[in-house]
């Protein structure tokens, strides 16, 4: 088992209001299985991701009955270890590349580092394996790449660069927070499928974060639907269409459609009792 | 009474215009107050503003009453703080003096922050030439150090108080223009200004009203924080006699007076001294708490 | 007058010394909805914002309702045309009430009955009369999006430019969005340019669509030509293609 949540609850106090925005989450990820969270803004499918990770700011509260990454129980890692697990044995993909590379430096250096705190090497070590990777993620001419400093490159190039790093220390599971929402519908594909194959020739798992529902059927195993911090329904990316929960049905029906026009697009009504606490 | 403010003003259904403005400010005054630095600071400022304002009644004396058989005396219970090299006495000479320092900051700052944001934010909206050539201005006048160019200007005027709220206010509005210019470049591409761009309203109208009330935070901090810079700028003009003319008992040129038996008859010139401290420090504080009340972006 | 509401011939505009439209013409009817697809650097958004006026440095010729305009636009020019932008976070000044931000349209122009307009505006979009005097962070993004269309109402414009008016919103939300600018259109005789990224989108809103690629608009079909796979250009195909494959689950 390579990821096994259980009961996993976020709070967050702000003026003495508590606000809980993940209500018992439960999920598990085989070994090269492939994992949509999908749910629209507000869902706390993003801070889910986070907290596997230990990534939320220490006035999250975070609790939960079993929270364990390959083997290894995340709450009660030191902070030191978690950073070596973090862009170790998981690479985190984050939505805008322009804000997840350091700007000041090139794209070579940064893969290069990330490389040898996980590899022992030289530089010119890193650096082969640096274009190496950038090879891996397919980019077209990663000579020129290598040299290229984050603005000189398109928003695609920098998301391909950034999963080349994520990639440099081989982790064996790839969690991808939205990562293809700043880039054109072309490209979003294309990364897309990128992240596809690497995750099967890895071997790796797969936790791919989205808002869109169609879009990460096609490249998950199974689907996990969020809304207002509880999982209203998990199933086989295959069967989307016979999805049971109406909240799921909803959020297919509300898209417009090319080949299906509508005079007026359903709107989704939001059932109170969705929100009610389901027992775990 | 209170308390129906309270939930008046932090309704998030507000149904009226006032009171979404009063919902406004009384959360930034909840902000403040939880900042002690900040309250300590205007607690501090506003007893100075009021022991400045009732000196006539609180003074014991008049501050321009000599008393030649006194001189230089240390504190007593008839002279709290002794008396200077004239005989009158410090305390009553630094609740007046507090009246002439304030006066010179809130002189200047009426004087100086309107001009600044003017200058800021029309070079920075407009852009281009206006831009080039407002800016350069500004760098000229910043390119000299400030008390040497207030020197100059009183020299030039004629020494005074007038002269010392001019040369400083000359001096002064540089900075608050480049901040200005710097807040308006952020906002005047964004989709707000020109969604106002697209009722057609004119330029004028664009910054005065939506613009500039978003520049205002942070010129607030900033001349706060400059406040104490300005009470130092003052005294150091009236230190070297080209600020409040004798008599009138100004904290710089009370210090200056006092600077020639500063090693024999030290507390002459230790209560102005520790006054200006206060003071600064007082400013300085408040414009820190206002900071982080009015401008979280710096979080 | 003629029929043409919208008319651009050989629209081109320059950032510095980079062509970023290169002599765009198109032709949109009264009450008619056109869409313009394309991906980002296309020079869509480009095109609306110089319709609208936003962009000054542009050359070509632009109609409105018979009448050229040029680069500054008269105060008039505002009643007849309005726009909606992208960003409903970023498109509501945020420290005014929506109260305030309703209202300068009808300060600008001294228009009466304040009170009246405001609150017809917000009943048209379907928003409560409780939203009036609170600041755009109290809203949510479907409610800031309804106070930026209501903005453009206030007006009483003829034409509505939409910039990716529901690329920032849930898809539930779009939906909602989507509906109240169909009904809107049709109540009002309003006539749209929208500009998307996202086919599906403007295939629903739309009537008539042309597909921009590198600056220049490539294509012009109608949405039933778009739907029988009647394109002719690449890379309308293309997009077509693509929305297809994406927009349908497994």
């Amino acid at each position: 088992m390579l990821v096994d949540i259980e009961n996993l609850r976020i709070a967050f106090e702000s003026n003495g209001k508590r606000f809980e925005a993940v209500r018992g989450v439960s999920f598990k990820l085989e070994a090269r299985q492939k994992l949509g969270i999908v749910g629209e803004s507000g869902s706390g499918k993003s801070i889910t991701a986070r907290a596997l990770m230990r990534l939320l700011p220490p006035q999250a509260q975070v609790t939960a009955d079993r929270m364990r990454f390959d083997g290894i129980d995340i709450q009660s890692q030191s902070e030191r270890e978690m950073r070596k697990l973090r862009g170790g044995r998981a690479g985190f993909i984050l939505q805008d590349p322009k804000y997840s590379l350091n700007p000041v430096k090139t794209i070579g250096n940064q893969i290069a580092e990330a490389w040898r705190t996980h590899n022992k090497g030289g530089k010119k070590e890193a650096r082969e394996a640096a274009l190496d990777l950038l090879e891996q993620v397919m980019i077209r001419d990663p000579k020129r790449v290598l040299d290229a400093y984050p603005h000189e490159i398109s928003g695609g190039m920098g998301q391909r660069a950034m999963i080349a790093m994520m990639l440099a220390p081989n982790p064996t599971l790839l969690i991808a927070d939205e990562p293809t929402s700043a880039l054109d519908a072309s490209v979003e594909a294309e990364i897309l499928r990128l992240i596809d194959e690497l995750v099967d020739t890895r071997n790796m798992g797969l936790l791919l974060i989205s808002h869109d529902l169609p879009l990460v059927s096609h490249f998950c195993d199974k689907v996990s639907v969020m809304y207002m911090g509880q999982v209203m329904e998990e199933l086989a990316a295959g069967e989307l269409a016979q999805a049971k929960h109406p909240y799921t049905q909803g959020l297919l029906n509300c898209l417009p459609s090319l080949d299906h026009p509508r005079t007026d697009l359903p709107v989704l009504t939001r059932d109170p009792s969705w929100l009610e606490e389901k027992a775990q | 009474m209170l308390a129906d403010f309270r939930a008046w003003a932090l309704d998030d259904l507000a149904t009226s215009r006032r009171q979404a403005a009063w919902g406004r400010r009384y959360r930034i005054w909840l902000a403040l107050k939880a900042n002690p630095l900040a309250m300590i600071g205007m607690i501090i400022i506003g007893l100075c503003v009021i022991l400045a304002l009732l000196a006539p009644l609180l003074a014991p004396h008049d501050p321009a009453i000599q008393d030649l058989e006194n001189r230089l005396a240390r504190p007593t219970a008839e002279h709290l703080l002794g008396t200077d090299e004239l005989g009158r006495d410090i305390l009553s000479r630094l609740l007046y003096g507090g009246r002439i320092t304030l006066g010179i900051v809130v002189a200047v700052v009426i004087m100086v922050a309107p001009v600044g944001l003017a200058v800021g934010t029309i070079a920075g909206y407009f852009g281009g030439w206006v831009d080039k050539t407002l800016m350069r201005i500004t760098d000229v006048f910043l390119a000299f150090p400030r008390l040497i160019l207030a020197l100059a200007f009183v020299a030039a005027l004629s020494p005074g108080v007038e002269s010392a709220i001019l040369a400083i206010a000359l001096t002064a509005w540089p900075p608050y223009a480049r901040i200005a210019r710097a807040e308006t470049l952020t906002v005047r591409n964004s989709e707000f200004i020109e969604a106002v761009a697209m009722t057609g309203a004119s330029s004028w109208r664009i910054i005065l009203r939506h613009v500039a009330p978003l520049c205002v935070p942070s010129l607030v901090v900033r001349v706060t924080l400059d406040m104490a810079s300005i009470i130092i700028t003052a005294a150091s003009l009236g230190f070297l006699g080209m600020g409040a003319q004798p008599p009138s008992p100004e904290w710089g040129a009370m210090i200056a007076t006092a600077k020639r038996f500063i090693l024999d008859q030290w507390w002459v010139a230790l209560s102005p001294c520790m006054a200006i401290l206060l003071v600064s420090l007082a400013f300085n504080f408040l414009g820190d708490g206002l900071r982080d009340v009015l401008d979280p972006k710096q979080d | 007058m003629s029929d043409k509401m919208i008319d651009v011939r050989d629209l081109r505009v320059s950032f510095g010394a980079k062509e970023v439209v290169k002599g765009v013409s198109l032709a949109v009817q009264r009450g008619e909805s056109f869409g313009v697809v394309g991906e980002s650097g296309s020079g869509k958004s480009t095109v609306l914002r110089a319709l609208a006026g936003l962009n000054h440095h542009w050359s070509g010729e632009i109609d409105f309702d018979g009448v050229p305009v040029g680069a500054k636009r008269p105060r008039a020019f505002f009643r007849k045309v309005q726009m909606v932008f992208q960003d409903p976070f970023g498109s509501l000044h945020p420290r005014q009430t929506i109260d305030r931000i309703l209202s300068e349209f009808l300060a600008v122009h001294g228009m009466d009955d304040m009170d009246g307009r405001l609150n017809r505006a917000l009943e048209a979009v379907a928003l409560p009369q409780s939203v009036r005097f609170r600041f755009p962070h109290q809203l949510s993004g479907g409610q800031r999006q309804r106070v930026a269309i209501a903005r453009a109402l206030i007006a009483e414009p003829k034409v509505l430019l939409l910039d990716e008016p529901t690329s920032a919103l849930d898809v539930s939300v779009q939906a909602e969005v989507l509906n109240l600018l169909a009904h809107l259109r049709e109540s009002r005789g309003l006539t749209y340019v929208m500009v998307s990224h996202n086919l599906s989108v403007v295939a629903h809103l739309c009537s008539r669509l042309g597909v921009m690629q590198h600056g220049e608009l490539v294509e012009q079909l109608s949405v039933e030509d778009l739907r029988a796979r009647r394109a002719t250009h690449p890379h309308t195909r293309e997009l077509v293609e693509l929305s297809r494959s994406l927009e349908t689950p497994v």
